[in-house]
C-alpha cells in the first residue's frame, strides 16, 4: 500500500484541534499528517468507524529486568497464553508480562502506538533498550530511577545543589531515559538498611545517618526537572502506597512541587483515608480536588481490574509487605546504591472489601475529574491489571448502566465508603480521545503525538463504531503507525520496530570527575562502562529540553 | 473398528502431535486425520507424513510403532480410549479431563502433568514429574487416576491435589513432594525425601522408606481403608500379597513446614 493516503467518511476525534465526531478527512504522506494528497492516493474507506490518533500510554511497564523476572517467576502464564505469530508477525507469550514482541503486537491491537516504560534502574537500561529494539510496532521511551540513588541523596544532604543538577543530567543522558522517576523517595534505603523498615511520612528521615527527608528529595528533583525543561516532569510514585490514610502523603507531595509541573503515578494507589493497620476509605474527592485546582499536576490513575495481575514495582519494602499476602511466590531485589525492586504475581478479587475499594476510588477518580487531560488512564500495567483490560475500563467509564451491573458484583461494604454508586457521569468518545491520546501526549511533550493535525506523525486507529464500547476497543479495524498500515480489517499487514523517545539535557562535564570516585568504591561496574553507548538505541528520537 | 495410527518414518526430532486426541479427531475422516498437523520440531507437517492412519474412530485409537519421540498424546482429552502398543514420549496425557490411555510399553517424563479426569494406564515404567504440575504451576494432578505396573522416576505427584497414582514398583526421589491432597501408593521402594513438603494427602508405601526429620511419628496401626485399596487395585491388574489386607501401617504426619496435615503410611509386614 502507498505511504499517500486519504482517509474518507470516518468520525474524527482529535481533541487537541477541537475536532469531536465530525466527518473529515485525514491524509497521510510521508508518514506525516498532511493538508492534501494527490487525487491517485490510496482511499480509505471509513464510514461508520471511528478515527483517533495512536493510543499513548503514559505508564506501564514492559521491558527491562524486572519484566523479565516477572516472565520468568510465572511460566503458568505463558504456557496458558500463546500469542501465535502470522505471516508478518512472531509469535511469542501472554499473561500479564508478555513477551516482548506480544507486547508490541497486543498493544497495536488495542489502538495504542506509544508506550513509557515507567521504571528502570539506570543499570538496567542497557537491558531495557535490548528489550525496546525487540517490542515491535509501538514507540517506546523509559523514565530513569533516581528517588533512592545514593549519590544524589549525598549531594542534597551536603546541600550541592548544583552538582546535583549536573549529576541528574548526566544520569539521564547516561541511560537515554525520558524524565526520572521517584519511586517511594527515601523509602528503598530503610528497607535495606534497617531490616525490611519502610518511611511512613514524607518529612520522615531516612538514608544511612537518618538526616534526609522524601519531602527534600522530591524538591530537589522538581526543581531540576523544570529548571532544565525535561518535557516531561517528575515521573512520581509517593511514599506510602497502599497504605490505609497515605492521602495526606500525595497531598503534601503535590503541595511540595507547589506551582512547578510534576506527574504523579497510578494515583489511585495514593488515594486512601482511615487509618494504618484498619481498613481504608476512599479519598478520592479530596485527591480529585486538589488537581483538578492545580493545573502544574498531571497524574495517572492506575485503575485496579479484577482478575490476575503482576506486582511489579521499584518500591521494595511495598512488594515484601505483601509476599506477607499472598504467601506465593515472589522476589525482592537490592539494585546496587540505585534502587529496589519487588515482584509478586496478584490476583484482585471482587469480593475483598480493600480490592473492591481500589477499584471504586479509580473510577471515582475518573469521574470526578474536571480536566481530562490531567487525570490520564492507565492501570499502571502489570500492576492494577493488564493493558488488555483497557476495553473494559473505558466501557466502565462510557456506560453507567454497565457500571451499575458490574458494582451489583463486588464488596457492597466498601462502596458504602466511597461515592462511586451516586456518580452518574459517562464519558464521551471525545473525552476518551483525551484520557488516552492528547491528553498522555501532552503531558509527555510529545508533540507529534496524540493529535491529527497537519505535521503530526501518522499514528492513526480506526474503531468500528459499536455500541459496546468494551468491544470497540478491544480490536481495532486499522492502525497505522508513521503512515504505514500496520493492522487492516483487524489484520497484521506488515511488522516494525518502532522508535526509541529520549532527551538529552546538557551538563559540565567536570560532575564526572565527582561521580567517578563514587562508582569506583562503592559499584560493580567501571565507570567508563555504566553509560549506555549509543548503539543500544536503534530508531531513535531526542526530544529538545526547553 | 477402532483407528489405527502406524507410525512409518521415526521422526528425527521430537513430533509435537497432541491432535492425536478424540476430541481433535473423533468428527474427522481418514484423509483428513492425515492432515492434521503436528509440529516436527519447529516445521509444521501433516500427521500423514509420519503415520499410515486406518479405520475410522469408534472412540478407539490405536497407535503402533516407536513412539519414543512423539509428544502430547492424548493431552486435553476429555472422552473416549488411546491404546499405545509400546513405548510413548513426553506428556502423555498431560491436562487430560476424562477418558482412558493404555500404554503397553514405557511412558517418559511428565506423564499425566497436571491431569484433571480421567484413568491411565503404563504396564511398563514411567518417567519423572509424573502427574506433576508443570514448572511455576501452583496445583498439579487435579483428579483421575494413574496405574503404572513398573517403577517411576523423581516427583511423582509434585502439588498433586486429588487424585490416585498408584506405583507397582519402585518410586524415585521426592514421591509428593509439595502435594496438597489425593493419594499415592507405592507398592516398592520409594526413594529419599519422600512428601517433602506436603501439606495434606496420603502417601502409602507397602515397604520400609527413609522419612525426612520434618515428620512426626504418630503411631502403629491397622487403617481399614487398606483392605478396599487393595481390592481395587487387584481389579485393576495389580498382584498383592494377602497379608497387607489386614496388616499394620506405621503413620507418619507432615511435614512440619507446612500444616503438618500430609500423612506417610509405611507397611510393617515386612518387618514382622
Amino acid at each position: 500500500m502507498s505511504a499517500t493516503m486519504r482517509i474518507v467518511n470516518g468520525q474524527v476525534y482529535d481533541p487537541k484541534n477541537n475536532i469531536n465526531g465530525e466527518i473529515k478527512e485525514i491524509c497521510i504522506q510521508d508518514g506525516k499528517i498532511v493538508d492534501a494528497v494527490d487525487d491517485d492516493a490510496t482511499i480509505i474507506d471509513a464510514k461508520g468507524m471511528v478515527i483517533m490518533p495512536g493510543g499513548v500510554d503514559i505508564h506501564c511497564h514492559i521491558a527491562g529486568p524486572k519484566v523479565n523476572l516477572a516472565r520468568k517467576l510465572t511460566p503458568e502464564a505463558r504456557r496458558h497464553d500463546v500469542h501465535p505469530s502470522t505471516p508478518f508477525t512472531r509469535s511469542g507469550s501472554g499473561g500479564t508480562t508478555p513477551s516482548t514482541f506480544a507486547a508490541g503486537y497486543r498493544y497495536a491491537t488495542l489502538g495504542y502506538t506509544t508506550a513509557m516504560e515507567a521504571a528502570v534502574s539506570p543499570i538496567g537500561a542497557r537491558h531495557v533498550l535490548e528489550e525496546f529494539e525487540d517490542t515491535p510496532i509501538i514507540d517506546k521511551g523509559f523514565y530513569v530511577l533516581l528517588g533512592n540513588n545514593i549519590f544524589l541523596h549525598n549531594l542534597i544532604r551536603e546541600k550541592r545543589f548544583e552538582e546535583f543538577e549536573q549529576a541528574v543530567a548526566w544520569w539521564v543522558n547516561a541511560t537515554k531515559a525520558y524524565t526520572v522517576k521517584l519511586v517511594n523517595p527515601g523509602g528503598d534505603e530503610a528497607w535495606k538498611g534497617k531490616k525490611n523498615s519502610n518511611v511512613t511520612d514524607i518529612d520522615e528521615k531516612t538514608g544511612p545517618s537518618s538526616d534526609i527527608s522524601p519531602r527534600q528529595i522530591i524538591e530537589a528533583f522538581v526543581k531540576t526537572v523544570n529548571k532544565q525543561g525535561y518535557p516531561h516532569p517528575p515521573h512520581i510514585h509517593c511514599n506510602n502506597l497502599g497504605h490505609s490514610g497515605n492521602y495526606i502523603t500525595t497531598l503534601e507531595t503535590m503541595k511540595t512541587a507547589g506551582d512547578l509541573r510534576a506527574h504523579i503515578a497510578h494515583i489511585q494507589f495514593h488515594s486512601y483515608g482511615g487509618v494504618v493497620g484498619k481498613n481504608p476509605i476512599s479519598k478520592a474527592a479530596e485527591i480529585a480536588d486538589y488537581v483538578n485546582k492545580h493545573p502544574n499536576i498531571t497524574c495517572d490513575v492506575g485503575q485496579v481490574m479484577f482478575g490476575e495481575s503482576t506486582i511489579m514495582t521499584a518500591d521494595a519494602p511495598l512488594a515484601y509487605v505483601l509476599k506477607g499476602h499472598t504467601k506465593g511466590k515472589w522476589v525482592n531485589a537490592d539494585t546496587e546504591c540505585e534502587s529496589g525492586c519487588g515482584i509478586l504475581p496478584f490476583v484482585y478479587q471482587e469480593h475483598l472489601y480493600m480490592h473492591t475499594l481500589q477499584w471504586a476510588i479509580g473510577l471515582e477518580l475518573f469521574l470526578l475529574s474536571e480536566d481530562p487531560w490531567r487525570i490520564i488512564l492507565s492501570t499502571d500495567h502489570p500492576n492494577g491489571g493488564s493493558f488488555m483490560a483497557y476495553p473494559k475500563l473505558i466501557k466502565l467509564l462510557m456506560d453507567e448502566k454497565f457500571r451499575h451491573e458490574e458494582m451489583k458484583r463486588v464488596n457492597q461494604k466498601a462502596l458504602l465508603k466511597c461515592s462511586l454508586p451516586e456518580l452518574k457521569r459517562e464519558y464521551t468518545l471525545y473525552e476518551i480521545a483525551i484520557i488516552t491520546r492528547a491528553g498522555p501526549a501532552k503531558a509527555l511533550g510529545l508533540e507529534t503525538k496524540g493529535h491529527l493535525g497537519v505535521g503530526a506523525d501518522a499514528d492513526i486507529t480506526i474503531y468500528d463504531l459499536m455500541d459496546d464500547k468494551e468491544m470497540m476497543f478491544s480490536t481495532a479495524r486499522y492502525v497505522f503507525k508513521s503512515g504505514e498500515p500496520m493492522i487492516a480489517n483487524h489484520e497484521f499487514t506488515t511488522d516494525s520496530k518502532g522508535k526509541v523517545y529520549h532527551i538529552a539535557p546538557t551538563y559540565d562535564n567536570k560532575i564526572e570527575e565527582v561521580l567517578k570516585p563514587f562508582f569506583e568504591d562503592f559499584y560493580s561496574i567501571e565507570f567508563s562502562n555504566y553509560p549506555v553507548d549509543d548503539h543500544y538505541l536503534h530508531q531513535h528520537e531526542i526530544i529538545k529540553t526547553r | 473398528m477402532p483407528l489405527h495410527l502406524k507410525l512409518h518414518t521415526q521422526p528425527e526430532v521430537p513430533l509435537e502431535a497432541d491432535c492425536i486426541c478424540p476430541d481433535k479427531i473423533q468428527s474427522l475422516k481418514g484423509s483428513e486425520i492425515s492432515s492434521m498437523i503436528v509440529f516436527h520440531g519447529n516445521r509444521q507437517v501433516k500427521l500423514g507424513e509420519f503415520f499410515d492412519c486406518k479405520g475410522e474412530f469408534d472412540g478407539e485409537i490405536i497407535i503402533d510403532g516407536d513412539l519414543n519421540n512423539v509428544k502430547h498424546v492424548g493431552a486435553s482429552m476429555t472422552f473416549g480410549k488411546i491404546i499405545i502398543e509400546g513405548n510413548i514420549g513426553l506428556h502423555t496425557g498431560a491436562a487430560m479431563q476424562g477418558g482412558e490411555i493404555i500404554i503397553e510399553g514405557n511412558a517418559a517424563d511428565w506423564l499425566a502433568a497436571e491431569m484433571q479426569g480421567g484413568k491411565i494406564t503404563v504396564k511398563g515404567n514411567a518417567g519423572h514429574m509424573t502427574g506433576s504440575g508443570y514448572r511455576g504451576s501452583t496445583v498439579g494432578m487435579q483428579g483421575g487416576e494413574i496405574f503404572i505396573h513398573g517403577n517411576v522416576k523423581n516427583e511423582t505427584g509434585h502439588v498433586m491435589r486429588r487424585g490416585l497414582i498408584v506405583v507397582g514398583g519402585d518410586s524415585g526421589d521426592f514421591t509428593g513432594v509439595n502435594m496438597i491432597a489425593g493419594t499415592i501408593i507405592v507398592l516398592g521402594n520409594m526413594g529419599i525425601r519422600t512428601g517433602a513438603g506436603m501439606r495434606r494427602g496420603s502417601i502409602i508405601c507397602f515397604n520400609e522408606a527413609e522419612i525426612l526429620p520434618t515428620f512426626t511419628r504418630n503411631c502403629v496401626y491397622k487403617p481399614s481403608f487398606i483392605k478396599f485399596y487393595i481390592n481395587y487395585l487387584e481389579k485393576n491388574g495389580f498382584s498383592i500379597d494377602s497379608s497387607y489386607t489386614n496388616g499394620t501401617f506405621e503413620r507418619w504426619s507432615g511435614d512440619s513446614i507446612e500444616l503438618n496435615r500430609g500423612e506417610v503410611l509405611l507397611s510393617q509386614y515386612k518387618n514382622k
